[in-house]
């Protein structure tokens, strides 16, 4: 089977039972993203599939092949971060850290779907075809993925951070920051 | 997971065709449910057929009507600029179950046909009728906080846990079905069963039979329709109790076309003909939808864990159709 994963073509055998989180972690070692509940109820494994996020750990390998997938891995390096990575960091968007790849790569396909106009549980009006990402839309978008530090209202305040049009002068990094 | 064949359909004649080649064989959406069920060994199957790339196309038919391909996600129909518009109240009943990314994930096929969330269902050390017919139903006695309180019967308490079917419910939809010998339609509200002495029989289609499209049938109404949901937290879990409703209210104050269902409350979307005829003409105010909710719920039965059930999916009747008056879109 063929998989593209972070702009990488990889060939690998796999038994059908063989989950997108499995694939990536035990057979590609890309250990970023993790295998919290492994029933889709905690968004630990959440990765983006041509851009959209899914729950790798209920999806089958096998249906994924021949599609563009991008893992936190592809996002960013530590010598180059990607915006909601830093602004993770910057806002105390966790603890543990084990939620934080899910979150992230949650966040990014968030302000796709938002961008496309896709609402929301909590959008007041169904006809427009944009989207206000306000706090309340933004708690509700980001529900599928648990924080078990309760580090939420940190991981809100860095979406919300990494979304805002870049100030007209670098924001103070918080020194104490983690 | 037991080990199994996997293949891939290109139309649905082959999806067809492939699940009759071998006994044993289950059609795979997004794999949200069917994949967690085999992990835990609830579901066996022996072959995989993915219709995932099946039609996913939603169109707006010359009537007014919708037809959705049973492979659209479910975000793509809530999403989707005439589904929005027309029928409000199934975007917004898509938008209130699971999370962003299974909805991604899970087809509308797949979404009808999931099963019970009840947590015996998926303990293979309890008893449960649904998984192994005659064992026993460890429910009745055990958690029933989230079972059925209408159409139940002594050997299965289960619901049915999804919010989309009862938009699908109220709204009249069509299931568009496709097996060995042709196609054929079936009404929606028939489509799933209540579980009388078989709980393991869940719905009308043959374990050949494939869904193909789900038809919304144009209905003015349900411009002015929504889905109103209560749970245990805010966000991300399964209904305690849910209400589609559509309402038109005439210009003298009385009701005109009414639909309502309600979710979390039995083993299938329950489309609430008794409210509805109690409605029919009757001025729309909370007292008719008191009573009307009255009349629907005269018939439930509490368990120890869920009879607060009873008065919560009244009350929340009267609060959807008083918000719908008073203009609330959601
Ligand atoms: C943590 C969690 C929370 C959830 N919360 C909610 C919620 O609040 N509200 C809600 O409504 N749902 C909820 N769900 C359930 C989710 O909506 C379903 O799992 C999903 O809709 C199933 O779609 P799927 O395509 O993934 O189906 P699959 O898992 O692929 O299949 C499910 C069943 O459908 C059959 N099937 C699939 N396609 C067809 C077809 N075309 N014809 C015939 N049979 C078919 C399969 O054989 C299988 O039996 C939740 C799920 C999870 C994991
Ligand atoms: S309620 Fe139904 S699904 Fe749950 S244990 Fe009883 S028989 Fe099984």
């Amino acid at each position: 089977m063929r998989f593209i994963i972070n702009g990488q073509s990889v060939e690998r055998a796999l038994d059908a039972r063989t989950s997108l989180l499995d694939l990536l972690r035990d057979h590609l070692h890309l250990t970023g993203t993790k295998k919290g509940c492994n029933q889709g109820a905690c968004g630990a494994c959440t990765v983006l599939v041509e851009g959209e996020r899914i729950n790798a750990c209920l999806a089958l390998a096998v249906q994924y092949q021949e599609r563009p997938i991008t893992t936190i891995e592809g996002l960013g390096e530590e010598v180059a971060l990607h915006p909601l990575q830093r602004a993770f960091i910057e806002h105390d968007g966790f603890q543990c850290g084990y939620c934080t790849p899910g979150q992230i790569c949650s966040a990014v396909g968030m302000m796709a779907e938002a961008g496309r106009g896709v609402p929301s549980a909590v959008t007041a009006d169904l006809d427009g075809d944009s989207v206000d990402l306000t706090h309340d839309e933004l708690r509700e978008r980001m529900s599928g993925n648990l924080c078990r530090c309760g580090a939420h209202n940190g991981i809100i305040e860095a979406i919300q951070a990494a979304m805002a049009p870049a100030p007209a002068q670098a924001a103070p990094v918080k020194e104490d920051a983690r | 997971m037991n080990p199994f064949d996997y293949a891939r359909a290109a139309d649905p004649a082959e999806a067809v065709r492939l699940a009759g080649a071998r006994p044993n064989t289950k059609f795979l959406g997004g794999g949200t449910n069917l994949v967690d069920l085999m992990r835990e060994t609830i579901e066996t199957p022996d072959s995989l057929v993915d219709v995932t790339g099946l039609s996913r196309r939603i169109e707006v038919l010359a009537d007014g009507g919708i037809l959705i391909g049973a492979a659209a996600r479910n975000t793509a129909v809530a999403a989707d600029p005439a589904v929005r518009k027309r029928f409000p109240m199934l975007a917004r009943a898509i938008l209130a179950g699971a999370s962003a990314q299974i909805r991604n994930m899970a087809t509308v096929g797949g979404n009808i046909m999931q099963r019970t969330r009840c947590c015996y269902f998926y303990d293979d050390a309890a008893r449960c009728n649904k998984r192994v017919p005659g064992a026993g139903c460890d429910a009745v006695g055990g958690f029933n906080r989230m079972h059925a309180i209408l159409g139940a019967s002594p050997a299965c308490v289960a619901t049915h846990p999804s919010d989309l079917c009862v938009a699908l419910a109220a709204l009249d939809a069509v299931v568009h079905v496709e097996g060995p010998t042709g196609g054929r339609t079936l009404r929606f509200i028939d489509f799933h069963r209540l579980p009388g002495d078989r709980p393991d029989i869940e719905t009308a289609l043959a374990a050949d039979e494939l869904i193909t499209a789900v038809e919304l049938p144009p209905l003015s109404a349900a411009a002015r329709s929504t889905y109103r949901k209560v749970r245990d937290r805010s966000s991300y879990a399964f209904a305690l109790v849910s209400v589609a409703a559509a309402l038109d209210v005439a210009a003298d104050g009385t009701v005109g076309t009414v639909r309502l269902a309600l979710g979390g409350v039995a083993h299938k979307p329950w489309r609430a003909a008794k409210a509805e005829a109690a409605l029919h003409g009757a001025p729309a105010t909370e007292a008719s939808f008191r009573a009307a909710a009255e009349a629907e719920l005269m018939d439930a039965v509490g368990l120890p864990g869920n009879a607060f059930k009873i008065e919560l999916a009244k009350r929340t009747i009267v609060a959807t159709l008083a918000g719908l008056v008073r203009g609330e879109r959601s």
